[in-house]
């Protein structure tokens, strides 16, 4: 098993455009990484650099401590599961599993252990003689993921495996994964544009945008501290809600929103890092887990009462989404399933002060 | 309802018994004229099988004519010109649907715009061509003009299945451990199979069934092909119809063959490679 890094790494296409822009990631042996973004942020292609199915245009990739830039992908020890399976339709399970060994010049005996244990494993035994068409999504699925663990490689990469599967389909699967990262003890790298997958899956998950690395950290970490406020939005579901307005310092802080129908005096611990911010504009993010129902929480110092318009109420069972405007921007809220509040209605809510995020107007990082 | 039926049903077959009739009717004729005997070559009976029939114009044209040697000429040159037509389309069109390379545009262009001259166009130039090379009155010269004929479609059309065949396909073989080739006859050309077939089919009958460049190239009857060699059995004042017409039929069972084996391929192939596999 082996560690891969990406140093200044970048892919201009022809053209002048660029898909990936300095790329530094270090991935540690037996790590699971994960690759997010919004679609066209160079998340595949920073994968199909390193499977070497893209020529890095510039920096240096290694796995294994050795550089393999200019290595042919079938030199370099990896296997690659792709978003639609990719696999051969002319061949049977059997035969697509064992095609790499065969090409490897491995014995037949050994071919046939490894493909048995693979197929165990992925509950694919009964399929070993089907061509891939004669399979459902799931399994040819699985077949795409024998056929890389057969080959034991240095790093399994994962190209958007599951978009492909139904919903059901798709926690079965990513559980799948995980077990079998577990099981095998292996270096993944894994892309995917779903922050679920990313939350669930990673030890540690890289957050892309426009070809740029925004910020690499474990998935608590990246939810309780993001870098900026893109990353703040793109991980956490339903997403953080933004309001743009000002500081105002009398005694304490206080944000007010641009059209002032948000006002929160804030808590003394901003202070330190938001007096410089006095009388200017910032965006204020807060996550729909910290507005409140008061029906449902104890009363504390830090709640603010807002009254707000209800304008969509979505029941998930367990939980209830608000949805309602402040300042015509869209604000949702997560409130335990007490008893559901009905839409167009006037209600009171209330915003955690202790839980606020702020982010710079200009570059959008975060301030705290 | 059923009465419906029953008369769509019955209005079908009645269309496809006439075009069948329409279709078949040359073909029977030609048969009968085969074995009609010498003195009624021109009769006007319709009977199909004519008063005194005799296979003696079949054993004719085995026996007392050259038409062994005509079937191997042909065999030949259209064996030669099958294998060049899909070695070189299926590769070329490859070439042209997976590779970026400067003049790619070009080629293909200039590849289509020799579909649009008629064939009677370009035979002065070839015939020039082929006697500055000296390959008049040679196999080799007349297996280059039908390659060259034949592979401008067939490279098209090659080009257009591979297009249909996903890129991820070669890319996971190459991560399995192929080479670019490897991935190319391992993977690629076995699912090219239909577009491969309907190339050969259409490199066979080019130079099967060809007459007009075959007798500007080949003038030595010992290289005559079949087409010239029927062509020979009219002279300036008679034509020997019946032998014509069994040699006629004696040509088409290689084609007829060859399509009914490959027709199951053939059907598919037809349609994945013009809408989408």
């Amino acid at each position: 098993m082996a560690e891969v890094i990406l140093k200044n790494v970048t892919k201009v296409y022809e053209g002048g455009n660029i898909a990936a822009k300095d790329i530094n990631i270090e991935v540690k042996d037996k790590e699971f990484v994960v690759l997010v973004g919004p679609s066209g942020c160079g998340k595949s292609t920073t994968l199909r650099m390193i499977a070497g199915l893209e020529e890095i245009s510039s920096g240096d990739l290694f796995i294994d401590n050795k550089k393999v830039n200019d290595v042919s992908p079938k030199d370099r020890d990896i296997a690659m599961v792709f978003q639609n399976y990719a696999l051969y339709p002319h061949m049977t399970v059997y035969e697509n599993m064992a095609f790499g060994l065969k090409l490897r010049k491995f014995d037949k005996a050994e071919i046939k252990k490894r493909v048995s244990e693979a197929a165990k494993i992925l509950d694919l035994e009964p399929y070993l003689e089907r061509k891939p068409k004669a399979l459902s999504g799931g399994q040819r699925q699985r077949v795409a993921v024998g056929r890389a663990i057969v080959r034991k490689p240095k790093v399994f990469l994962f190209d958007e495996p599951l978009s492909n599967l139904d919903a059901k389909l798709r926690v079965q699967m990513r559980t799948e994964i995980s077990k079998l990262h577990q099981r095998l003890e292996a270096t993944m790298i894994y892309v995917t544009h779903d922050q679920t997958e990313a939350m669930t899956m990673g030890d540690k998950i890289v957050i892309m945008k426009d070809g740029v690395v925004n910020q690499i950290d474990t998935p608590l970490n990246l939810y309780n501290y993001p870098t900026n406020k893109f990353v703040a939005g793109f991980i956490g579901s339903p997403s953080m809600n933004f309001i743009e307005g000002t500081l105002a310092k009398n005694g304490n802080l206080t944000f007010k929103s641009k059209k002032g129908n948000l006002n929160l005096s804030l808590n003394k611990n901003y202070e330190n890092k938001l007096n410089s911010y006095a009388n200017k504009t910032l965006w204020l993010g807060i996550r729909p887990e910290d507005i409140y129902d008061p029906n449902t929480v104890s009363p504390s110092a830090n709640f603010t009462k807002v009254n707000v318009n209800l304008e969509v109420v979505e029941p998930m069972g367990n939980e209830i989404f608000l949805y309602f405007s402040i300042d015509g921007e869209q604000f949702v809220s997560r409130i335990p399933a007490r008893e559901k509040p009905e839409a167009g209605t006037a209600k009171e809510i209330l915003f955690d002060t202790s839980k606020l995020h702020f982010f710079d107007t200009d570059t959008e990082k975060t301030i705290v | 309802m059923n009465k419906k039926k029953f008369l769509a049903n019955f209005l079908t077959y009645i269309f496809l018994i006439v075009f069948t009739v329409i279709a078949l009717y040359p073909i029977i004729n030609v048969f009968t004229i085969s074995i009609r005997p010498d003195d009624r070559l021109l009769s006007t009976s319709l009977s199909i099988i004519p008063e005194g029939a005799t296979f003696k114009q079949y054993i004719e044209l085995f026996t007392n004519r050259p038409f062994l040697l005509w079937v191997w000429n042909s065999a030949i040159v259209s064996f030669v010109v099958t294998v060049t037509g899909v070695a070189l389309a299926s590769t070329a069109g490859y070439a042209l649907s997976r590779f970026q390379f400067i003049g790619k545009q070009v080629s293909m262009l200039g590849l289509l715009t020799t579909q649009m001259f008629p064939a009677t166009m370009l035979l002065l130039p070839m015939y020039i061509m082929l006697i500055k090379l000296q390959l008049i009155n040679s196999y080799l010269g007349i297996i280059i003009v039908y390659s060259a004929t034949a592979l401008p479609f067939c490279v098209w059309q090659m080009k257009g299945y591979y297009d249909t065949i996903p890129f991820s396909l070669e890319e996971s073989a190459r991560i399995d451990g192929c080479t670019k080739w490897q991935s190319f006859y391992k993977i690629i050309l076995p699912l090219a199979a239909p577009a491969l077939v309907i190339t050969a089919l259409f490199s066979f009958m080019t130079a099967w069934s060809e007459y007009i460049v075959a007798a500007q190239v080949l003038q030595d009857t010992d290289l005559y092909t079949l087409p010239l060699g029927l062509k020979s059995f009219q002279s300036n004042l008679t034509t020997e119809w019946g032998l014509y017409a069994a040699a006629a039929l004696v040509v088409s069972i290689p084609v007829v063959i060859l399509f009914i084996i490959l027709s199951k391929w053939l059907v598919s192939g037809l349609t994945l490679g013009s809408v989408k596999g």
